[in-house]
């Protein structure tokens, strides 16, 4: 106890002195750059390669020539792969390729439409299956059904293989308190892994195409549903579960009818958010060349074609909207199954289910015969006036608010993006080195700034000491902007119920929406920059943020509010004293979440005109000896974020810390 | 609403062995939980010097069959962990539960769930009812998970719904029912498999008070109509003397005081229990045996006479309106007298002493 009280008053103590010990490095840090600017500073340009690169591209060369002689590969991932591709093409072959010998799918597009409408209203309701086959029939007016269904298809193979293999295991992780701890950490570092990361090295062994595409999109999906799976385990009421042990069920008994009937609505929540993820990961898997609508954005990015990319982040957007409605309306339904008990009769559904499938056999003929219901109707395809009038607005909303932004990109730029990055990129390399570790020990932790340094070797080591530099800033300033974003928005949400209508569902659609999307309209208003990518993700990053800040605001007791108010604080006081600090653990977390969000938005930035480490992945994807440059650039975002995130952890636990120890006046 | 009076409802058996007989039951949780039985540190010391708990220590007592034998105690003196013990819902740390002669701590997985399906039943605090199936479902889980056929647990179920008067709520869902009525439904799944000893752990403290009074008269009423063992948990004293033929009082793990009513009211083992009893109005308790005295010499012996076991509060009109000393006489001797004086100190003191 006293130990704890002699710490605690120390950090107290030292905590002004460690502000202008801050300063004092800050101010440091500056006279370095103005005296030894452009030393230092390690320049690489962009088809430039170390020694560390070409060494790295010669590896994977030697993987790739091993790929048939080498057992590892022979006796298992070969297998994998073949099995992987093998699915997916088999999805493909029933509702988006030419196959079996025939000049279309198995089931055309009138097939496609009757099943999904069908699997809407026999696990949702009446009004998800409308809003299916609306959605469905959007496709291909949009003139994109067969990406659509290519999307789909890998969407949903990478979807039955990650619950195939989640489920199993959030219910061993929901059981076991041992497994529980080894797999968090595990998912964690999964989720947290920017998601371009791995799409190189995954290539490397399962080929680019579908199963690289697959296993990539596995990796980002099967966490929810091993995580959200083991919760629903895990929240099953203990004297329900006691009360069933003391009627003598065996283990096995308590899993099958306990456990699992009570996790069910959750389990449907994991298989929803899992069904997210991987629509969210199959449309940027396009990187690895995924078949399908990704590859139609990104071409379209690439050729800076708003209005294509328009059109297909459009149709991704309406899959991923009747996706997760379809799957929301189910997991309710099983709530209102059981509050309604048996009032329909089991008849009564056999006789709907029969006739729904009754219908359905009839459409999934008549598309396997027909090619009228096989191919859609061209007559219907009305993508290229959507692309039209997509350009046509981008063009319009370009020139009529040029002003604008351009004065708020000239604003950020020059005025937070600009001094950062020269900072940052001027200076020696071992002043920012020298500096970036005193900051971790000043704001963290001396473990914080052993990070630090170990990272930031690891960046010089790599060779991209410049483009992390470059990428960092990028970040920081993204960081920044979400927070100000996060905070403002974040206290009035929480503060007023209205705001929160109105701006939840917003946000949640924001947080559906695959990443990719985002991109296109943002492109469209500030064309191919830096600052497109910031604002990207900054887009992207921003909603968890609100609504973390926004929770934490909530959740300040009412009573502390009222005790406030009736001593007179007014709003203003109410909120930066009161309210603010009180749910400052909820704030750190919104920072340190959006810094991952934003980390995660990175590459993609490299795609729009960001440069630095995002352009060095992508360009290690379309050239091939730019491959080690490539994945030397994305263990550098990884080296970041692992950086970005100790240092923001450290800073967080001694907030805390002094926080604990100013409550109780020591 | 009459309820039979205790010494009416003792219809134990004193003399066969005891259903349930518990040996020197220790539970300790936390670190090197076995080093810790035997101490004869307080709770406190305890965990300051070891980091264990010890909830249950050295606990000994018989269940006779056909009692309901009450535990009570202040929160956290140990009685659920007691309780769980005797299933092995909790695993006691040391001691012997003999059910009929059989040490339930030796018995293997199986045959735990053999006892468990048979022998033994618990209704719990927060009912513990599976929320997706309706209550006929529920009734009938135990019979199911042993594999009984359909046919054969539904009709069983319907029986013990009926017994427990929920007739027509057969296919309601537990969320569609009032507390009182999903703890009959904790009741009629602890009877569907016609246990010898039923288990409560605090069954009413979630219940408003009418309707626990309600659910106490329908235990009673159970325990007449299938007789069954009862080990009923409680904090509430009134509780138990409403409902047990003994009561075994807890503190801080350890067992204080065990017998009927009118022992642990009218000779308290210590200031603990002299302090719990306190509030309860003697006379409501208490036997004429325990106020009774000798005639004195010129006394008039030919008085009413009325039975020791009678409980004061019924004999308080036939003592005040009779003009001698009422006789108490077992069978054919005399016990003793008690007159109008002993009882109005009963009834005047009774609550302070
Ligand atoms: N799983 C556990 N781990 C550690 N300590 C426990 C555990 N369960 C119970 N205890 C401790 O054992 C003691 C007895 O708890 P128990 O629940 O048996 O009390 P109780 O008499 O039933 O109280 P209540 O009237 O509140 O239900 C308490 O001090 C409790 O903190
Ligand atoms: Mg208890």
């Amino acid at each position: 106890m006293t130990a704890v009280n002699v710490v605690a008053s120390r950090v107290a103590a030292r905590l002004p002195a460690r502000k202008y010990l801050l300063v004092v490095v800050i101010a440091l840090w500056v006279a370095g750059w103005a005296l030894l600017r452009g030393r230092d500073t390690l320049q690489l340009g962009g088809a430039e390669l170390t020694p560390l690169h070409v060494s790295l591209s010669e590896g994977m060369d030697a993987v790739d020539d091993s790929r048939n002689s080498n057992p590892f590969f022979l006796y298992f991932i070969n297998y994998i792969r073949l099995f992987l591709d093998e699915a997916v093409t088999f999805v493909q072959a029933l509702i988006s390729q030419p196959s079996f010998g025939r000049p279309v799918p198995v089931l055309g597009w009138l097939g496609v439409v009757g099943v999904a409408t069908a699997v809407a209203f026999l696990y949702g309701n009446r009004k998800v299956a409308l809003l299916t086959a609306a959605g469905f029939l959007s496709f291909g007016v949009l003139g994109l059904w067969q990406e659509s269904m290519d999307t789909l298809a890998l969407t949903l193979t990478a979807v039955a293989l990650s619950l195939a293999v989640g489920i199993p295991l959030g219910v061993w992780a929901g059981l076991s308190d041992r497994f529980h701890r080894v797999v968090t950490p595990v998912l964690d570092f999964m989720q947290t892994m920017p998601t371009f990361v791995y799409l190189a090295p995954l290539t490397l062994f399962f080929l680019i195409g579908p199963a690289s595409a697959t296993v990539a999109t596995m990796i980002y999906a099967i966490p929810p549903a091993i995580r959200i799976t083991a919760h629903g385990i895990r929240q099953v009421s203990h004297e329900t579960l006691e009360a069933s042990t003391s009627l003598g069920v065996t283990s096995a008994q308590a899993l099958r009818h306990v456990r699992l009937p009570m996790a069910k609505q959750t389990i449907i929540v994991g298989v929803n958010q899992t069904i997210m993820a991987a629509l969210s990961m199959a449309t940027i898997a396009a990187l690895i060349d995924a078949p399908g609508l990704g590859k139609t954005v990104l071409k379209a990015l690439q050729t800076l074609d708003v209005g294509t990319a328009f059109n297909a982040g459009l149709a991704i957007v309406i899959m991923a909207v009747v996706l997760d409605r379809v799957t929301s309306a189910a997991s309710r339904r099983v709530e209102a199954e059981r509050r309604a008990g048996r009032q329909r009769t089991v008849l009564g559904r056999r006789l709907e289910v029969a006739g729904v499938l009754g219908g359905v056999a009839v459409l999934g003929y008549l598309s396997y015969t027909y090619v009228w219901a096989a191919e859609f109707p061209i007559e219907a395809n009305l993508g290229s006036y959507v692309r039209r009038a997509a350009d046509a607005a981008s063009l319009w909303v370009q020139d009529s608010l040029v002003t604008y932004t351009d004065a708020l990109k000239n604003l950020l730029t020059n005025g937070l993006l600009n001094p950062f990055e020269t900072l940052l990129t001027d200076s020696p390399w071992w002043l920012v080195a020298a500096a970036a570790v005193a900051i971790a020990l000043l704001v963290g932790s001396v473990r914080a700034a052993l990070v630090t340094t170990a990272g930031l070797l690891v960046l010089v080591l790599l060779g991209l000491w410049q483009d992390s530099m470059v990428t960092l800033a990028s970040t920081l300033v993204a960081t920044i902007l979400v927070m100000v974003l996060g905070v403002i928005i974040g206290v009035w949400m929480g503060r007023s119920d209205r705001a929160d209508t109105v701006l939840r569902p917003l946000l949640d659609a924001g947080q559906t929406m695959p990443a990719f999307v985002y991109l296109v309209p943002i492109l469209g208003l500030f064309g191919p920059t830096r600052f497109t990518a910031i604002i990207a993700a900054v887009v992207f990053a921003a909603p968890i943020a609100i609504k973390l800040v926004a929770e934490g605001i909530r959740r300040v007791s009412a009573t502390t509010v009222e005790a406030a108010t009736s001593a007179g604080a007014n709003s203003w006081q109410l909120i930066s004293k009161v309210q603010l600090p009180m749910a400052r653990s909820a704030v750190t977390l919104a920072a340190s979440q959006g810094l991952i969000y934003v980390l995660s938005m990175v590459v993609v930035g490299g795609l729009v005109g960001a440069g630095a480490l995002g352009y060095d992945v992508v360009a290690g994807f379309s050239q091939h000896q730019l491959r080690g440059k490539g994945l030397a650039a994305g263990l550098a975002i990884v080296v970041l974020g692992i950086v970005l995130d100790r240092v923001m952890r450290a800073a967080t636990e001694r907030a805390d810390a002094a926080a604990h120890g100013g409550l109780h006046g020591r | 609403m009459t309820v039979p009076s205790v010494a009416e409802r003792s219809a134990t058996d004193t003399d066969s062995p005891p259903v349930l007989a518990v040996r020197g039951l220790w539970k300790v949780f936390g670190p090197k939980a076995q080093s810790v039985v035997g101490s004869t540190l307080t709770r406190k010391e305890l965990k300051e010097q070891t980091g264990c708990v010890a909830a249950v220590r050295d606990v000994s007592f018989d269940v006779r069959r056909g009692e309901v034998f009450v535990v009570m105690g202040l929160s956290g003196s140990g009685k659920s962990t007691l309780v769980r013990c005797l299933t092995r819902l909790i695993e006691p740390t040391a001691g012997e539960v003999l059910l009929d002669g059989e040490d339930v701590r030796k018995a293997d997985d199986r045959r735990l769930r053999e006892l468990r399906r048979h022998r033994m039943a618990m209704v719990f605090q927060h009912f513990g009812l599976l929320p997706h199936r309706c209550v006929l479902d529920n009734v009938a889980f135990g019979l199911e998970i042993r594999g009984v056929s359909k046919q054969q647990r539904y009709a069983r179920a319907r029986e013990v719904v009926g017994l427990v008067g929920l007739n027509g709520f057969e296919n309601s869902y537990p969320d569609q029912l009032s507390g009182g009525m999903q703890q009959r439904v904790g009741l009629a799944r602890a009877l569907a498999a016609d246990p010898e000893v039923l288990l409560f752990d605090e069954p009413f403290s979630a219940l408003d008070p009418l309707i626990r009074r309600e659910m106490q008269n329908e235990v009673i009423r159970l325990h007449h109509e299938v007789g069954k063992t009862m080990i009923f948990i409680t904090h509430d004293l009134s509780e138990a003397l409403k409902l047990g033929d003994r009561i075994l009082i807890m503190r801080d793990g350890e067992l204080v005081q065990v017998g009927t009513p009118d022992q642990v009211v009218g000779a308290p083992a210590d200031d603990y229990v002299r302090d719990f009893v306190s509030d309860i109005p003697r006379s409501h308790v208490l036997t004429l045996r325990w106020i009774m005295r000798p005639p004195q010499p010129g006394e008039a012996l030919d008085g009413p006479a009325l039975g020791p076991d009678v409980v004061i509060r019924d004999a308080v009109h036939a003592v005040l309106s009779a003009d001698r000393p009422v006789r108490v006489m077992d069978g054919e001797s005399l016990l003793g007298v008690v007159t109008s004086a002993e009882i109005l100190e009963v009834i005047a003191g009774g609550q302070h002493q």
